[in-house]
């Protein structure tokens, strides 16, 4: 890549930062270890590597591949990046996932990161000192269930925030934060992850040294690696992660030209948020807590996989405990919380913006006001209540990811993957399709231009294995689905679910009116 | 802290970090790719 690039980044390294950060989310810190915990330990970390393996990394590649692709033609956001790949008229509507889950998630995302930012306030205004740890679950029960006018103002203040970053474009404006934020996240990752696991054991504070919450971590039970909810889990926390499934990772790499390289980026990226997750994220609230609260006392709280608990309503506490440096700890506690959903929440715009630019030249500026708006009105449920927020985490933040990773690696392998030299194969007698076999669109999509040699195991991975390994998490999710979609809920809940249903079909009928405006204009 | 425990942890987080290092060293270590021209394949070929 050149040093800048007209269309929209403006160095190669600010790409990657904000790839990485993109990733790079919460559920790094505060469900990574949760998860690993509840799944054998450190074995976990074995089926949890397989999985980046065989499915994160070249789904990684499929998805920088197929945004450089849509690059070309033009267009940012799937719905006509699908279009362009499967040329049958039905892809750009299975395209349509790649805007509505990043509409959806980014409406409860952005206030869970809100939180963030206002407990980084709380500690450094010192709200939490003098507070035992039954008041500070008090403060966050309150703080949740809207007893203050607090919550709905810091969210108010991020969805501003998320929409002005995003009005000032990408190199200006998301380029920018990632530079800023990626580097300060470890940094703060580092300084926190070395007090973690040097806590000493003391009369008045900890009740265990900081290593042994690591060792708890850590110990593997690998009789867990033969169990398939383990490799379910794995497979989910590897999703869920690198970001996966929603659109955004196609839309960062459009801006690429076709001739650059997308491989070592992909590569460079995807490790960078490893090194977070499971370097930086095992070493911060486990051994914290675990020193405090000792292990009984942990283990019921990460049971339900997801870590918020600890992060909100435990570690202020002891960070108050930790006297000025508590005040610091807090800062950047909640600080590298906070730049961790920045830099995802800023790439769920992204799509909506490039999607409204490219069908309907709407500029990205004004692009970026109309989707904070949406998700102004999309989060005021989630806001409201728990339920709408659970609704909206499931169906959007869960089920759709694998239902549009399923689709887009078929699409990539075995629609737009299969050469023509292929396809004149299977009509013809020859046995083997040695020749047929050479050269495959798909894989070159991947090589073109890269700066690494991309090992050539990836090609029978994208083709098989991957697709398969999305198989069965999705086969492994329908009994939840089914127990989701027929289990009865509040007012808000059924709001919410219509409120999906409803965003869904509007994106559709939006999509349809652009096909009909591209024909007219002769775009393919 | 009990040795596969810390076995694990050293080899992961050092796999890691090794991983993570070489490919953003590598980002910045290779030379920048040229400008392209788009008059390129206007330009007249001399005989």
């Amino acid at each position: 890549m050149s040093n800048t690039t007209s269309a929209g980044w403006g160095s190669r390294v600010g790409l990657i930062l904000a790839m990485a950060g993109n990733a790079v989310g919460l559920g790094n810190f505060l469900r990574f270890p949760a998860q690993a915990i509840e799944n054998g330990g450190g074995a976990f970390i074995i089926p949890y590597l397989v999985c980046f393996l065989l499915m994160g990394l070249p789904l990684l590649f499929v998805e920088w591949s197929m945004g450089r692709f849509g690059g070309k033609y033009k267009q940012h956001s799937t719905p006509f990046i699908f279009d362009a790949m499967g040329k049958a008229p039905y892809w750009k509507y299975f395209g349509v996932f790649g805007i509505f889950t990043n509409i959806a998630v980014a409406a409860f995302y952005c206030y869970l990161e809100s939180w963030a930012l206002s407990w980084a306030y709380y500690s450094v205004a010192g709200t939490f000192t003098g507070m035992s740890q039954t008041e500070v679950q008090a403060f966050f029960q309150n703080y949740i269930e809207l007893g203050t006018s607090h919550p709905v103002i810091f969210w108010i203040i991020c969805l501003f925030l998320n929409t002005w970053i995003l009005s000032r474009g990408l190199s200006g404006g998301v380029e920018k934060v990632a530079k800023i934020g990626m580097p300060l996240l470890i940094l703060f990752g580092l300084v926190l992850g070395i007090t973690g696991i040097s806590l000493q054991a003391s009369p008045n504070g900890a009740i265990n040294d900081g290593v042994v919450g690591l060792n708890y971590l850590w110990n593997p039970d690998f009789s867990s690696i033969w169990s398939f909810d383990v490799w379910v889990a794995a497979a989910g926390q590897i999703f869920f992660t690198l970001s996966l499934g929603m659109g955004s990772i196609h839309c960062y790499a459009s801006y690429l030209n076709s001739k650059e390289d997308i491989a070592l980026n992909a590569m460079s990226a995807g490790w960078m948020n490893e090194f977070v997750e499971v370097v930086l994220g095992s070493m911060i609230i486990i051994p914290i807590s675990i020193g405090y609260l000792g292990i009984e006392a942990v283990t019921e709280m990460v049971s339900g996989g997801s870590g918020l608990g600890i992060g909100f309503a435990v570690l202020p506490k002891l960070f108050a405990d930790w006297g000025a440096f508590g005040v610091v700890a807090g800062l950047m506690w909640f600080g590298l919380l906070f730049f961790a959903g920045i830099t995802s929440s800023l790439a769920m715009g992204t799509p909506v913006m490039g999607f409204l630019d490219d069908n309907f030249g709407i500029r990205q500026s004004r692009g970026a006001w109309i989707f904070g708006g949406i998700i102004f009105l999309l989060g005021i449920p989630c806001v409201m209540s728990p339920d709408a927020f659970n609704e909206f985490d499931y169906w959007a933040g869960t089920i759709a990811l694998v239902v549009f990773a399923l689709v887009e690696i078929v699409l990539f392998a075995w629609v737009f993957g299969l050469s023509d030299d292929y396809k004149e194969w299977r009509k013809s007698d020859d046995v083997l399709p040695f020749k047929a076999m050479k050269r495959l669109p798909a894989w070159d999509e991947i090589t073109a231009g890269a700066d690494i040699k991309v090992p050539v195991f990836f090609r029978v991975v994208i083709k098989y294995i991957s697709p398969l390994f999305l198989m069965v998490v999705f086969i492994g999710a329908i009994p939840g689905i089914i127990e989701n979609a027929t289990k009865d809920t509040s007012l808000y809940g059924w709001m919410a679910r219509f409120l999906l249903v409803a965003l869904f079909a509007l994106i559709c009928v939006f999509v349809y009116i652009a096909s009909k405006r591209n024909q007219s204009s002769k775009l393919y | 802290m009990e040795t596969p425990a810390l076995i694990l942890a050293i080899v992961v987080w050092s796999t890691v970090t090794l991983v993570t290092g070489y490919f953003f060293w590598k980002v910045l270590s290779l030379p920048k790719h040229p400008e392209p021209d788009s008059f390129q394949e206007n330009d007249e070929i001399e005989k």
